[in-house]
């Protein structure tokens, strides 16, 4: 008589040998997503200097842009929700452009945070964050 | 001198809990049993009444300095004003980093006082260790407050007036939040010492599970409320619509609470079928410590986002040490010991413990993501100077697929047996809640007529939760008037337990939370408009019309208020919305005030931008208007009011309250 074929299931250490595939398999494929998502979503602070001298890693196109908003260089269009304004590092400027309304704390000679793209000219701001601590300064603006 | 003395109080706190921690574990040392150390238990009894009576009295003192504007002290001086409304005043009181701190601290005195107080069946050794930990715990928070965050340190010369509290702070939540949060956090830290002093007198029972699971579920309820407070308030307040942003210091109040509910479902797995032991007191040590990160994280100041209003480094340092000393000793202790403790008994795939075990699983790899998104930047910065984050994709991408899973399981559970559950008998219900779900998928889809996978998901992972929980409860009930026909439907809830309500209420909690939440995700919509005094623009069903802008002035502010008319139909609905743009002399800061119209669970929510001049630069009345449609958003904060009353509900079981003879 030949063993049913069941048996392999059925004796406790397969089968927990089965669960721990199992296990495996779900970890690693938890793991590797998890990681794959991270990747995609890691968000790098540039300064304008960064910006300007091209110190940003080729083919990105969207940057988070981190310094303080040049007192004076604030201006809003008419009859629209468009404002343009300099962003510096004290070492370099960049112009931006942002079409929407600006978070309470957005004030001239202030830190500010703007996430948007740069095409060699203009960066033109997707977002601007509101940075709800006054003594918040981006990097590089310290001093 | 109100200052002087509440400093003294708990200086002498201080000196009484170094007291009580060494008396206690010195007398108790070797002894595991009833009735040796009564004189060491009444003592410490006492000593914790007393440190609580002590603090509260300190905290009283700083609150009054507030209240009458005592400006000689630095901390109302700097976060305080004449023109201050009381209400605020008081809550200034934790509007600081000190005074914050110090909320701690009397949380902390309240929690050891309340285990001290509970006329609950402990063994008095055992009592004695949990008091004497949470002591020792507490010397280091009050000489980090005496040493390092004095809120009662002395201002000279004093100044006229005082600063400010945050306006961001000034509101009625904002009195609420961090009691709650801090209630929640500092709860934790009960469950913490329990397994503390149970790995000292390497004792693990199913009644140990029993002593912690009341203290565990009322920590995680008073978090849950902190967190929901928490989240309504940034919705509120921060004037842009969103109730949760990932950012880390929300990220810091959620990992706790990710960590407590899967320490709550493997102490059922504990106390029920004696398994899981090293796991759950493994939980235990880490959702404290993870209560500890949260407060580093915040306090410290190495965040600087919405919420990190402190900034020395000094602080962190000592928290940091703190944090180290607490959580690295304990877990010391716990690699030292765990091995006495065991395992506990062993369980079947199909069994509740397995369907348990699989809610721990899907929590700490929640718990994991939210951690390795908050963190890494930090070790980025610290290791090489860049400052980078995390985007919000990333949180959501990953919690979506751990949560829906989530709903299921919650969905069998109820249904099934200890050990091992016999698969005919989950598959049927489940396949006919299934169908059933979605039925009401299609109706909903033919209610909205809209499509997204998301939203599907969540609807029919939502509706199968409600389903399954709701149809155990009512059989559940009928069982039990099986065998006394003659008796009412009350008396048959009440002879299921109210743990067994607890639950079912916090389940249907988390089924419309999801539900809250796939609609606002799906459906939101946002505008942002220029709008001259009697334009209009139309958002969700609603239409909104810009009446003007009137110039105010509140108690501590003025402000520019909006006047919209809210119409939908045929202009038969008319409400008046009247958001405002503050600003607070006393620190030149500007506020965004939104007007919000609830309609049954759904938001209208209008912000205040900037005024807008026209081409040759003169005021016309128009000012830029962000509007908002949330449908369903209320569902949300009512999803999570469930999940917390459920929580609180299983405190009153009365298996919990087996006194002491």
């Amino acid at each position: 008589m030949s063993k049913p074929m069941s048996n392999f299931t059925t004796t406790p250490r397969s089968r927990r040998v089965l669960w721990l595939l199992a296990i495996l398999v779900v970890v690693v494929g938890f793991g590797f997503s998890l990681f794959k998502v991270f990747n995609d979503n890691l968000v790098f602070f540039y300064t304008p200097a960064q910006i300007l001298n091209g110190d940003t890693p080729k083919g990105q196109k969207s940057y988070r842009l981190g310094g303080m908003v040049v007192v004076g260089s604030v201006k809003r269009e008419p009859d629209s929700l468009a404002v343009r304004f300099e962003v510096t590092d004290k070492e370099k400027t960049v112009p931006v452009q942002f079409k929407g309304i600006l978070p309470d704390l957005f004030k001239e000679g202030t830190g500010v945070v703007a996430d948007g793209s740069w095409d060699g000219r203009v960066f033109t701001a997707s977002e601007v964050l509101a940075k709800h601590d006054e003594n918040y300064m981006p990097p590089g603006v310290e001093k | 001198m109100i200052a002087f003395l509440s400093q003294f109080l708990l200086a002498v706190s201080m000196v009484l809990c170094v007291y009580g921690a060494f008396y206690g574990f010195k007398s108790v040392r070797g002894i595991y049993s009833h009735g040796l150390s009564r004189a060491a238990e009444s003592a410490a009894i006492r000593s914790s009444g007393l440190v609580f009576l002590l603090v509260s009295l300190a905290f009283a003192g700083l609150a009054y300095s507030f209240v009458i504007s005592d400006f000689s002290v630095r901390n109302v001086a700097e976060n305080s004003n004449l023109n201050l409304p009381v209400q605020f005043r008081i809550a200034a009181t934790w509007g600081s980093h000190e005074g914050s701190f110090l909320l701690w601290v009397l949380m902390f005195a309240g929690w050891t006082a309340a285990v001290a107080w509970s006329r609950f069946e402990v063994s008095d050794s055992f009592k004695v260790r949990v008091l004497s930990t949470l002591q020792l715990v507490q010397v280091g928070f009050l000489a980090y407050l005496l040493m390092a965050s004095n809120p009662f340190e002395l201002l000279n010369p004093m100044p006229v007036d005082g600063r400010d509290l945050n306006p961001l702070l000034q509101d009625i939540i904002m009195i609420v939040h961090p009691p709650m949060l801090y209630m929640g956090y500092v709860g934790f830290a009960v469950t913490f010492a329990f397994a503390i002093a149970g790995l000292l007198e390497g004792r693990f029972d199913m009644t140990w599970a029993r002593w912690s699971r009341p203290w565990c579920n009322t920590a995680w309820a008073f978090l849950t409320v902190g967190i929901l407070l928490g989240s309504w308030w940034a919705y509120r307040e921060l004037g842009w619509g969103g109730w949760w942003f990932w950012d880390p210091v929300e990220n810091a109040s959620l990992m706790p609470w990710l960590s407590g509910t899967a320490l709550i479902h493997s102490l059922a797995v504990s106390e029920k079928r004696g398994a899981l032991r090293s796991w759950t007191l493994l939980l235990a040590l880490t959702t404290f410590a993870l209560s500890l990160l949260g407060t580093f994280l915040v306090r410290s100041g190495v965040l600087t986002s919405v919420h990190a209003f402190a900034t020395d480094p000094e602080r962190g340092v000592f928290i940091l040490a703190l944090l180290f000393l607490v959580v690295g000793s304990s877990y010391v202790l716990y690699a030292m010991k765990t091995g006495e403790v065991g395992q506990g008994g062993s369980f079947k795939s199909s069994g509740r413990e397995a369907l348990l075990l699989s809610n721990n699983v899907l929590m700490s790899a929640a718990l994991v993501t939210v951690m390795l998104g908050t963190l890494y930047p930090l070790v980025v910065e610290v290791l090489n100077g860049r400052k980078m984050s995390v985007g919000q994709p990333y949180f959501e991408a990953l919690f979506v697929p751990l949560l829906l899973p989530a709903l299921l399981v919650m969905g069998l559970g109820p249904d099934s047996r200890w050990r091992e559950t016999p698969l005919g008998r989950m598959f049927k219900p489940g396949a006919v809640a299934l169908f059933i779900s979605l039925l009401v998928l299609a109706a909903a889809v033919w209610w909205e007529s809209h499509f997204s996978w998301l939203w599907a998901m969540g609807v029919i992972c939502a509706a199968f939760l409600v389903i399954t929980t709701l149809s155990h409860a009512w059989l559940a009930t009928h069982q039990i008037g099986k065998s006394k026909p003659e008796t009412g439907v009350l008396y048959r809830a009440k002879r299921l337990s109210l743990s067994y309500w607890g639950m079912v209420l916090a389940h249907l909690g988390v089924a419309v939370f999801v539900v809250g939440v796939s609609w606002v995700k799906t459906y939101e919509t946002e505008t942002d408009a220029v709008l001259k005094p009697g334009e209009t623009s139309s958002i969700g069903p609603w239409r909104v019309t810009f009446i003007g802008v009137d110039n105010v002035q509140g108690v501590n502010y003025q402000a520019a208020l909006g006047v919209f008319e809210l119409t939908r139909g045929e202009g038969r609905t008319i409400f008046l919305l009247e958001p405002e743009k503050r600003r607070y002399p006393s620190n030149q800061q500007v506020m965004t005030e939104a007007a919000i119209h609830t309609d049954w669970f759904s938001d209208i929510y209008v912000s205040l931008g900037d005024a807008v001049a026209s081409s040759n630069g003169a005021q016309t009345g128009a000012w830029g208007v962000r509007l908002y449609y949330k449908p369903l958003i209320n569902l949300i904060w009512w999803g999570c009011t469930l999940m917390a009353l459920g929580g609180l509900l299983t405190v009153f079981d009365k298996r919990y309250r087996t006194r002491k003879s």
